[in-house]
């Protein structure tokens, strides 16, 4: 590596300094360090020529620090003038001589307490905000939607079908595979615990009422949510990046008309379907685990189930199914709109849509049990 | 203040997709301190070939020499040492969308160079200012810029580590004619300051008149002709005739030959 180097001589108040070697970007650091050293040093220096003659190469990097060691002393009131510059080096100094004049504004600083309160009202309002946002699609999906009623040929059906298969179709292995393993859980945690009193009988019971009620649905939203909410989060973020629905917007086309409503449509038809298949999985994964752990033989497995599925206990499940759908596709394209102009935007939402979306189908559970233990199902 | 030294040798380059052969045995030279014009048909191949030269495209045959050095036989380590010595700046910018425009420039010298947090900001605001932009564009985001504001902080990005050598892929698509003609004149003073050569991929007539010192023309997977606008301009190549010489392309000759007249 070529060496550089910063020679000084100062007779009173005149000093002289000698730049020498490659005055480039790899020596970056080395260089700082001896600039602000000599500026330090001969700080009282009042008459400064700064020879350029024995510089080999310089970059901007170089040309920036000799300007900045000029400016430390014409800023102290001294002379400072820079001599032997080479007629290919003299353009990019006279350049640099123009940069960062203006004195960069700070930002006051502020106390972390003020920021810790400054980040938790941000994060309410953004609470808030994102409810406020989910209202307004809310209303402009059943303004849609009451126009599609109306209209039936404005449906968008083979959108609704397209995406029908997406999350619906192709998610039904995946949902068979996880809620049979679920149900085969629950029936061997059962039979465990209710053997030591002699009640495996009313593991049955139990199971019944779990997977029907809340179990079956709760995997089958969380499973969707995962699936296909971050999906159309993903995807009409990504259109939002790249002004697709803005150009759709220019046509006179609604998003929501063109890209909601076949979305959630299709989350509305699927769910209860696959809530439906799931919850038929779990009670035969509990059904294999009672025979073969339990040794209960499946026809009294089944005479059990019968006796103990009541109407409403299917009903109930079912009956949710729709809403969460309604609540993830929701969530999904509220997140999916709110996409900004960045990768990480994206990122940030896709998360957030899956987030959200499983908290507020596990509220909306709750205030459905409540609801059904009010009329009494 | 053209010198004969060749920065960029590329010597019967093959490269293509598939069954599609793009480039057929295309032979180019870049000389030292020169802004070479790069020009040809839509889907001719131009940035395929900007792309083969920066190691983003594999070749199938032929050399391609980069301060004199075949890159294909290098290992890892000089590969990047060479790499430092390119600056790129792509057709849409391609800054990174989470990192703000300050951040942006400082990201090669952060990865590359051992600087103190305040020299890369000093650095980085004057490349910044280099390019023309304001000092208040430090704390925005892409997506917060202008299209113009865009191509600039991406070549400042592109300067970030004062390369020998930059590439620039269609660097006034999308500007209108006032902002095109400042970016040109932007290129043509920091090629001036910095002793850079330039490749520039272009389609703007205007800019080929107004900075390249050479233009090499692309047809057929093959460079055509290359040299001045003048040669350009007198050829009687039917491709170079239409493209030079087509509505468009007639108000520069006109406007040349005036100056020629003068």
């Amino acid at each position: 590596m070529s060496f550089v180097s910063l020679i000084a001589t100062a007779e009173g108040e005149r000093l002289a300094l000698a730049a020498a070697g490659a005055w480039t970007a790899e020596r970056a650091a080395e260089l700082e360090r001896t600039v602000d050293e000599t500026a330090r040093r001969f700080a009282d220096a009042r008459d400064v020529d700064i020879d350029l003659a024995g510089i080999e190469r310089l970059d901007t990097f170089g040309a920036w620090l000799i300007e900045r060691l000029k400016r430390a002393f014409t800023m102290g009131g001294s002379t400072a003038r820079i001599i032997g510059l080479s007629a290919t080096d003299r353009a990019l100094m006279e350049e640099l001589q123009l940069v960062n004049r203006r004195p960069a504004r700070r930002s006051a600083a502020t106390s972390s307490i003020v920021l810790a309160l400054h980040a938790i009202g941000r994060a309410i309002a953004e609470i808030g905000w994102s409810f406020v946002l989910l209202a307004q699609l809310l209303g402009a999906l059943t303004a849609v939607s009451l126009r599609t009623i109306v209209h039936p040929a404005r449906l968008r059906l083979t959108s609704v079908v397209h995406h029908l298969g997406r999350v619906g179709w192709h998610a039904v292995p995946i949902i068979l595979l996880s809620t049979f393993l679920i149900g085969a859980i629950l029936a061997q945690q059962g039979i465990f615990r209710f053997r030591t009193f002699g009640a495996d009988i009313y593991v049955v019971d139990m199971i019944t009422v779990l997977v029907l009620r809340e179990v079956g649905v709760l995997i089958v939203c969380v499973m969707v949510a995962g699936r296909s909410g971050s999906a159309y989060t993903a995807e009409i973020g990504a259109m939002k990046m790249r002004e697709e629905i803005d150009a759709l917007r220019t046509m006179g086309l609604d998003p929501v008309e063109v890209l909601v409503l076949p979305r959630i449509a299709a989350l509305v038809i699927a769910v209860p379907l696959l809530t439906f298949i799931g919850s038929m999985a779990a009670l035969c994964g509990a059904g294999v685990v009672c025979w073969l752990y339990g040794g209960m033989a499946p026809e009294i497995f089944l005479e059990r189930l019968r006796e103990a599925i009541w109407l409403p206990t299917f009903e109930v499940g079912m009956i949710k199914a729709p809403f969460m759908a309604l609540t993830i596709g929701l969530v999904a394209c509220v997140e999916g709109f709110e996409v900004g102009g960045s990768a990480a935007s994206l990122g940030l939402k896709t998360t957030a849509s899956v987030v959200k979306s499983i908290v507020l189908v596990i509220a909306l559970d709750g205030a459905f049990a409540m609801f059904f233990a009010g009329i009494g199902m | 203040m053209t010198s004969n030294a060749t920065v960029i040798s590329v010597r019967d380059l093959v490269v293509g997709f598939g069954d599609v052969t793009v480039l057929d045995h295309a032979t180019l030279d870049v000389f030292e301190g020169e802004i070479l014009g790069f020009v040809g048909g839509s889907g001719a191949g131009k940035s395929v070939l900007m792309r083969a030269i920066i190691g983003l495209l594999p070749k199938r045959k032929g050399a391609i020499k980069v301060f004199g050095t075949d890159l294909a036989t290098l290992g890892e380590r000089e590969r990047r040492l060479i790499e430092q010595r390119w600056g790129v700046l792509f057709q849409q910018g391609a800054l990174f969308s989470s990192l703000t425009a300050l951040q942006n420039v400082q990201f090669p010298m952060r990865e590359y160079l051992d600087l103190s947090p305040r020299l890369l900001e000093e650095i980085a605001l004057a490349k910044l200012e280099m390019v023309g932009l304001d000092a208040d564009v430090r704390g925005k985001f892409p997506a917060e810029l202008s299209g113009g504001m865009v191509k600039r902080v991406a070549l400042a990005r592109a300067l970030a580590l004062d390369p020998d050598i930059v590439f620039l892929d269609e660097p006034t698509s999308g500007l209108d004619p006032i902002s095109a003609a400042e970016f040109d004149e932007l290129i043509r003073t920091l090629q001036r300051t910095l002793g850079l050569s330039v490749f520039m991929v272009t389609h703007d007539l205007d800019s080929l008149h107004a900075v390249c010192d050479r233009i090499a023309v692309l047809s057929e997977g093959r460079v055509i002709a290359a040299g001045p606008i003048e040669t350009m301009l007198a050829s009687e190549h039917p491709w170079l005739r239409s493209y030079f010489r087509g509505d468009r392309g007639r108000q520069i000759h006109h406007q040349i030959q005036r100056q020629m007249r003068h």
